[in-house]
């Protein structure tokens, strides 16, 4: 992930409703900088009170700060917006855990199994978790493997080969974390976590939106700047792909670009399942 | 021309291509449906609301990027597809078709751009 705290804040300093403050304090969070994050995190859920990844990005950091009762509350709130909420019931898990309340603990990690099948780290704590209380002294910290993991995931190897591989492409998952792939702008600066932010949720109003209008599945959104072109597919149900050119690349070239990084994003999804 | 009576003109344009199942003019800000002619059973309050939302997303995200703010964006379905022209930036109008999955999007998109300058 790159170091761009003072890029990340000054974005947000521009656009103080923006939802960058989510990447912003966790990446203050895994510099180590947990009041800067803190602060971050607090002013952020006041603007966005109702926002699952809000409760639960604060709650994290209070775990980090050893406020395990109000992290329980942060997460218990999450899970009442968004009942499967994945990183709540995984920092449930973690406070029951730390209790040595096995059973709370496993139950709130077959749910977040139930609501991300494919998660190796619920895997990983639940097995941890059946393997008998012994094993809950280890004590794992709040996100190994518990909490959600933030780092992106090898992502140089998702679009090998493709054209634009580290600076025109960029997979996320449907919370906006990076999965692979990188963008930068039109000076060469590293505009990543910006974009993913902005687009966290995207896939979800297109699906909402072609569902209103009786459409079946969204199958591409491509938009025209003035400066530039994106394209925007789902390589898998809950993945999205960024394809981004500048204007020279007809928007047609564009679908083919995004079609052939979608196939290389699918594969690399499915083995990495 | 009342701004009633320019903003059916704009929608006529857009409405008159093949394939075109309703338009409508939307509150950039707030997604206000401001005006608009759509087919029987199109959910327009709703649709218009995502529209705004996903304009503003795209808006920020595109702005990030460095590739400067949406003109004209396709959200393509398996049975049809959602057009969207923005005017005016975030407090604009957003210039909307509801389209058959065969419409020929070049022309719609040159109707919206030109109900765009209508409307505005």
């Amino acid at each position: 992930m790159p170091d761009d705290v003072k890029t990340l804040s000054a974005q947000l300093a521009q656009d103080p409703d923006s939802l960058l403050f989510l990447r912003l304090a966790e990446l203050l969070r895994q510099k180590g900088q947990v009041d800067a994050a803190h602060r971050v995190a607090l002013t952020g859920l006041e603007r966005h009170p109702h926002l699952a990844d809000a409760h639960d990005l604060y709650a994290r950091i209070l775990a980090d700060k050893h406020d395990y009762e109000r992290a329980f509350d942060e997460w218990d709130m999450t899970l009442r917006i968004a009942p499967a909420h994945v990183g709540a019931l995984k920092g449930l898990a973690f406070l029951y855990f730390k209790v040595g309340d096995v059973q709370q603990a496993a139950a709130h990690l077959e749910a977040a199994q139930r609501a991300a099948p494919d998660d190796p780290g619920v895997a990983q704590a639940l097995a941890l978790a059946r393997g008998g209380a012994s094993e809950v002294e280890r004590e794992p910290p709040p996100d190994v493997p518990l909490a959600p993991a933030a780092q992106p995931l090898e992502e140089a190897r998702v679009f090998a080969g493709l054209e634009g591989a580290q600076e025109g492409l960029l997979l996320l998952d449907a919370s906006g974390r990076v999965l692979g792939g990188a963008l930068k702008d039109p000076q060469g600066q590293d505009v990543t976590d910006a974009v993913a932010a902005y687009l966290a949720g995207v896939s979800q109003e297109a699906a909402r939106t072609v569902k209103l209008l009786g459409l079946g599945g969204w199958t591409g959104l491509a938009a025209e700047g003035k400066l530039g072109h994106i394209h925007l597919t789902q390589p898998t149900g809950d993945a999205l792909l960024l394809v981004v050119r500048d204007r020279a690349v007809p928007m047609g070239r564009l679908a083919i670009i995004a079609q052939r990084a979608a196939l290389a994003a699918r594969r690399w999804l499915e083995a990495h399942a | 021309m009342t701004a009633a009576a320019g903003y059916g003109r704009a929608l006529d344009l857009i409405t008159r291509v093949r394939g075109v199942r309703g338009a409508m003019l939307v509150s950039a800000e707030d997604g206000i449906v401001v005006a608009d002619q759509l087919m029987e059973g199109i959910k327009g309050p709703a649709v218009a609301a995502l529209a705004s939302s996903l304009t503003t997303r795209l808006r920020r995200a595109m702005e990030a990027a460095g590739v400067g703010a949406s003109v004209f964006w396709h959200l393509q379905a398996e049975q049809g597809a959602l057009l969207v022209v923005p005017t005016g930036g975030a407090g604009g109008i957003l210039v909307v078709a509801v389209a058959e999955p065969d419409v020929n999007v070049g022309l719609v998109r040159l109707e919206l751009l030109r109900a765009a300058e209508v409307a505005g």
